[in-house]
């Protein structure tokens, strides 16, 4: 067995480390909470049109990390702009 | 029984008990702002007339205007009564309560109007709402 080895060795050694791989993912926030925003405006549809997938649905809280507080103040300003008619109730293609 | 009577005695003035201010006296008053989308059909002075409408009931009914704002014509994002735009419309004002259903009912009666939203304000929602006056009046 230790006939076929390499014989410098470095090969064996090189596979104790973990291999370098930037596996670090960016940590979500509630943006409201880090920027101070106390009201969320629903005359704004640029705007809440973040919070929204490209079928006009509210994202869930664990993909856009928002706090619970700001996530209900969000998805009731999203249906105040609905009513409105600034924001579609269902759509196709948004982005 | 006791408390039964107690109830009796606030439906029969519940007037006074939303509109005064249990501490001060003083009617209390809050802050709104309401959208409407008004028909794209009327014409400029149809509009202003209709705004005018309003904006007068509710200065009639003891509140008082703060700021209208005429977005103007605007794409709906889906088609209301078949129009696929309408002449929006903003009006902040604060006024006791009891005005906001008068309000409402009117609205809901007009035929000009297409939608209507009406908010209250919270302490954050105020400072918003200066701010952005402030940012309109300025841009």
């Amino acid at each position: 067995m230790s006939t076929n080895l390499e014989p410098t060795g470095t090969s064996e050694i090189r596979y104790l480390q973990p291999i370098a791989i930037d596996s670090s993912v960016n940590k979500k926030y509630c943006r409201f909470k880090k920027y101070g925003i106390k009201h969320i405006d629903y005359k704004d549809p640029e705007y809440l049109l973040r919070f929204v997938n490209e079928q006009g649905k509210i994202l869930p809280r664990r993909l856009t990390g928002t706090s619970l507080k700001y996530q209900r103040k969000l998805a009731q300003a999203i249906k105040r702009a609905r009513h409105l008619s600034l924001m579609p109730y269902v759509a196709d293609n948004l982005k | 029984m006791r408390s039964l009577n107690t109830l009796n005695i606030r439906a029969i003035e519940p007037e006074f008990f939303i509109s005064l201010h249990p501490f001060k006296g003083t009617f209390l008053m809050n802050q709104y702002e309401t959208v409407f989308i008004l028909n794209p059909v009327l014409s400029d002075d149809q509009i202003r007339e209709t705004v005018d409408k309003y904006t007068s009931s509710i200065k009639a009914a003891g509140g008082s205007i703060i700021n209208v704002e005429r977005w103007g014509l605007r794409k709906l994002a889906y088609p209301i009564d078949k129009k696929k735009s309408g002449f929006y419309n903003l009006v902040e004002f604060t006024a006791p309560s009891t005005v906001i259903a008068s309000l409402e009912l009117d609205m809901k009666r007009d035929e000009r109007v297409l939608r209507f939203l009406t908010v209250v304000l919270d302490q954050h929602g105020v400072a918003y709402a200066a701010k952005r006056r402030d940012k309109v009046k300025n841009a």
